[in-house]
C-alpha cells in the first residue's frame, strides 16, 4: 500500500485543558488504501466522531501524524497551512442526514464544489451528472433536495462527496435514516465507488445490518482502536 | 461560477419580496420626506422668483417680509423709487390667513399688489393659467389654482368679498400655502384697518381723553381720530434695478439714506432656506436618521434570520471547503439584493404619491442617487451581523457528535 490511501499513528486528540481536559484519543493507528472500504464501530462516547472529524481536519489533533497519500497533514502539532482547500480537494464527506443545499436542485448540489472551485458550469454539471447516474437518481438530476426520498438524498449526497473525486471519503452514518435494503444499496455504492475511482472509504456505523459487508473493521473503544478482519459478506442482505 | 445569494434568493422569494416591499416603503417614506425638504426650498426660491423683485426693502432690524413681520408707511417706496440704480419700487403686503369661499376655506397668503401691472410692478403675478390680470382697484382677486378656486369664484377676506378674476400657478409662500393676490388698497384694509367696532371703540375713547377734546382747539379731536384710522401700512417694498446695477451697491445706499433694512436675492435666499425653514429641515433630517436607522435595523434582523436559518447549511458549505469569502459574498449579495428590491420599490412609491402630497414634494434625481448608495451602505453595515455570525460557525458541527 505504501503511501497512498490515508494513515494515521499515534494520533491523540484531548478537549480542554486541565482538571476537564477530556481524553478523547488516546494514539489511534489507522490506514485505509486506496479501493478499501472499511468500517470505524464503538459504543457511544468511544470517540468515533473525533476520530472522524481529525480524519476530516475538521479539528486538529494533539498530538500524532496523519499523511495522504504522499503529503504529511499533521505532524505533532504541526499542520498544514489550508485545511479548507485541502477538505476541498481531497476529502469527500457523507453525512448522517443528507444535508444538502435546499436552494439548489440536485445537479447543483453535486457541481457545487467544483463551481466555486472555478470549473465551468457545464463542466462540473455534466461530471455530476455522470456521478448522478451511476448512483441512479440521474432522473432526479433537476428537482429540489425536498421533493426527494431519504435513499435519492443520501444517494445526491454521496455524489456531491464523491464529485472532486477525492482520494478519501468520510462517511458518517450514512445509513442510519434507510431500511435495511436501501442500506445495502448504499454501502455497494460506497464499494463500487471505491473500487472505480481508487477512493479509501471510513464509513463509522452502529448499523448490525452492514458491519458484516466491511472486509476490515476498526474498533474503537475508550479512545484506543483495534483492528479486525470483518466478514466481508455479499451485499444481498441474506448475510 | 454560481450565485449561491441569487439561488437562495430565487429559492425564497417571497421572504425577499415582502420584506423588500416592507423596506421599500420605508425607503419611499424617506424619499418623499427629502422631496418635502426640496419642495420647501424651491417653494422659497418660486416666491422670490415670482416677486419679480431684486431688492427688499423691510421695517428696520427686522428679517421681513417672510420669515418676520415688518411694517413701513406706505409712502416709503416713492423715496425709494428716486434712489439712483432703483428702476421699480412698489408696495406689496403680506397676510397668511384662512380664505372662505362658498364651499369651504383655505389657508392662503394675501398678497396686496399696487396699481399697475404685470411685469411693470414688482409682486404681480408674472403670468396666469387662466382668466385675466385685476383691471379694478377694488374687490378683485387672482389666486393659485392650488387653491381650488375657480374663475368666478367669490371668496371672502375680512369684511369684503372678492370674485376670482384670473388663476396663476406656482404662486405659494414659503410654507406652501397658494396666494391669492388682490389689490393693496384691500389688502391694507384688511391687514391693517380696525373694523367698525373698534373703530367706534378707539374714537370714544380718544373723545374721552381731555388732553384730545380741547375746548379751546375745535378741530383737534377730528383730526386726531382721521390720524388714527388712516394709518396705512405695507410689509415691504419690492424692488426692481435698473440693468447694470450691483444690487448690494444699491441696498447699501438705501440702506445709509433710508434708513431701513435692505435684502437682496442672495440675502433673501439665505433667511427662507437658512432661518425660516431651518426647523422644519432638521426635523426632516432627524426623520431622515430614524428611518435611516429603522431601515438597517430591518434589513440587520431579515438578513439576520435568514443566515440563522442556513447555519447547518453554512457549516456543511465550510467542511466541504467554500472559502469564507463565498459564505460572506453570499449573505451581502443577499442583503444588497434586498436593498436594491427596496429601493425600487420605493421610488416607485415616492415618485407615484408625490403629487398625492397637499405640499409641494420635489423629487430631485440628487436625492435619489445619494438614497441609492445609502441603501447600499446601510445594507452592508446591517449584513456585518450575520456575516460575523456565518464566519463563527463551527464546520465540525456539520459532523455532529
Ligand atoms: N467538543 C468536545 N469537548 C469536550 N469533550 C468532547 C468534545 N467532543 C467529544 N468530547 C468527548 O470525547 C469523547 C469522545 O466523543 P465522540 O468522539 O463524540 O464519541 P462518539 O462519536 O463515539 O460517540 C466523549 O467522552 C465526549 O464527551
Ligand atoms: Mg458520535
Amino acid at each position: 500500500m505504501g503511501g497512498k490511501g490515508i494513515r494515521i499513528e499515534g494520533l491523540k486528540k484531548r478537549y480542554g485543558s486541565g482538571d476537564t481536559a477530556v481524553d478523547a484519543l488516546k494514539g489511534v493507528d489507522m490506514q485505509v488504501a486506496p479501493g478499501e472500504v472499511v468500517g470505524l464501530i464503538g459504543p457511544s462516547g468511544s470517540g468515533k466522531s473525533t476520530l472522524l472529524k481529525c480524519l476530516g481536519a475538521v479539528i486538529d489533533p494533539t498530538a500524532g501524524r496523519m499523511t495522504l497519500g504522499d503529503e504529511v497533514i499533521y505532524d505533532d502539532g504541526w499542520k498544514v497551512r489550508d485545511l479548507r482547500a485541502l477538505r476541498r480537494d481531497k476529502i469527500g464527506f457523507v453525512f448522517q442526514a443528507p444535508y444538502l443545499i435546499p436552494f439548489l436542485d440536485v445537479t447543483d448540489n453535486v457541481a457545487l464544489l467544483p463551481m466555486l472551485a472555478g470549473v465551468a458550469n457545464a463542466e462540473a454539471r455534466s461530471s455530476a451528472l455522470e456521478l448522478l447516474t451511476a448512483l441512479d437518481v440521474q432522473h432526479r438530476a433537476r428537482a429540489m433536495p425536498s421533493r426527494l426520498s431519504g435513499g435519492e438524498q443520501q444517494r445526491v449526497a454521496i455524489a456531491r462527496g464523491l464529485v472532486n473525486r477525492p482520494p478519501v471519503i468520510l462517511a458518517d452514518e450514512p445509513t442510519a435514516p434507510l431500511d435495511s435494503e436501501r442500506a445495502m444499496t448504499v454501502i455497494r455504492i460506497l464499494d463500487d465507488m471505491a473500487r472505480k475511482y481508487e477512493t479509501a472509504i471510513i464509513v463509522v456505523t452502529h448499523d448490525e445490518k452492514i458491519i458484516p459487508t466491511f472486509r476490515r473493521v476498526y474498533h474503537i473503544r475508550d479512545g484506543v482502536t483495534h483492528e479486525e478482519a470483518g466478514e466481508g459478506r455479499p451485499f444481498d442482505g441474506t448475510g | 461560477m454560481i450565485s449561491l445569494a441569487g439561488r437562495d434568493i430565487v429559492h425564497a422569494w417571497g421572504k425577499f419580496v415582502f420584506t423588500g416591499i416592507g423596506l421599500g416603503l420605508l425607503i419611499g417614506v424617506t424619499l418623499v420626506m427629502a422631496g418635502v425638504y426640496r419642495g420647501m426650498v424651491d417653494d422659497g426660491r418660486a416666491l422670490l422668483d415670482n416677486s419679480g423683485a431684486e431688492l427688499w426693502v423691510v421695517q428696520r432690524g427686522t428679517l421681513g417680509p417672510y420669515a418676520e413681520s415688518s411694517s413701513l408707511y406706505d409712502d416709503t417706496y416713492r423715496a425709494i423709487r428716486a434712489m439712483p440704480g432703483v428702476a421699480k419700487a412698489a408696495n406689496v403686503t403680506y397676510l397668511t390667513m384662512q380664505v372662505r369661499d362658498s364651499r369651504s376655506d383655505v389657508r392662503a397668503m394675501v398678497v396686496g399688489i399696487a396699481p399697475g401691472g404685470p411685469g411693470a410692478t414688482p409682486g404681480w403675478p408674472p403670468y396666469l393659467v387662466a382668466g385675466r390680470h385685476i383691471t379694478r382697484s377694488h374687490y378683485e382677486a387672482v389666486a393659485d389654482v392650488a387653491s381650488g378656486l375657480r374663475l368666478g369664484d367669490r371668496l371672502a377676506i375680512r369684511r369684503n368679498s372678492y370674485t376670482v378674476v384670473g388663476l396663476t400657478r406656482r404662486m405659494v409662500s414659503s410654507s406652501g400655502d397658494p396666494m391669492v393676490f388682490i389689490p393693496l388698497k384691500d389688502a391694507q384694509e384688511a391687514q391693517f384697518l380696525k373694523d367698525n367696532d373698534a373703530l367706534w371703540q378707539s374714537r370714544r375713547r380718544t373723545g374721552a381723553n381731555p388732553a384730545f377734546d380741547r375746548p379751546g382747539v375745535p378741530g383737534l379731536l377730528d383730526a386726531v381720530n382721521a390720524a388714527q384710522s388712516t394709518n396705512a401700512f405695507v410689509n415691504a417694498v419690492l424692488v426692481t434695478l435698473e440693468p447694470g446695477r450691483d444690487p448690494d451697491e444699491v441696498a447699501a445706499a438705501i440702506r445709509r439714506w433710508r434708513r431701513l433694512t435692505v435684502y437682496t436675492r442672495p440675502q433673501m435666499e439665505s433667511i427662507l432656506v437658512g432661518k425660516l425653514i431651518a426647523t422644519s429641515a432638521k426635523q426632516i433630517g432627524m426623520f431622515l436618521v430614524i428611518l435611516a436607522i429603522v431601515s438597517a435595523a430591518i434589513v440587520a434582523f431579515i438578513i439576520y434570520t435568514l443566515t440563522m436559518d442556513k447555519i447547518r447549511e453554512i457549516a456543511v458549505l465550510k467542511l466541504i471547503g467554500t472559502r469564507d469569502r463565498t459564505i460572506a459574498g453570499m449573505i451581502l449579495q443577499q442583503a444588497l439584493a434586498l436593498g436594491v428590491i427596496g429601493f425600487v420599490v420605493g421610488k416607485i412609491t415616492a415618485t407615484f404619491s408625490a403629487p398625492m402630497f397637499p405640499k409641494y414634494v420635489l423629487l430631485v434625481p440628487f436625492d435619489s442617487v445619494v438614497g441609492f448608495f445609502a441603501v447600499l451602505v446601510i445594507c452592508v453595515v446591517a449584513s456585518i451581523a450575520a456575516i460575523r455570525m456565518a464566519l463563527r460557525v463551527d464546520p465540525a458541527e456539520a459532523i455532529g457528535g
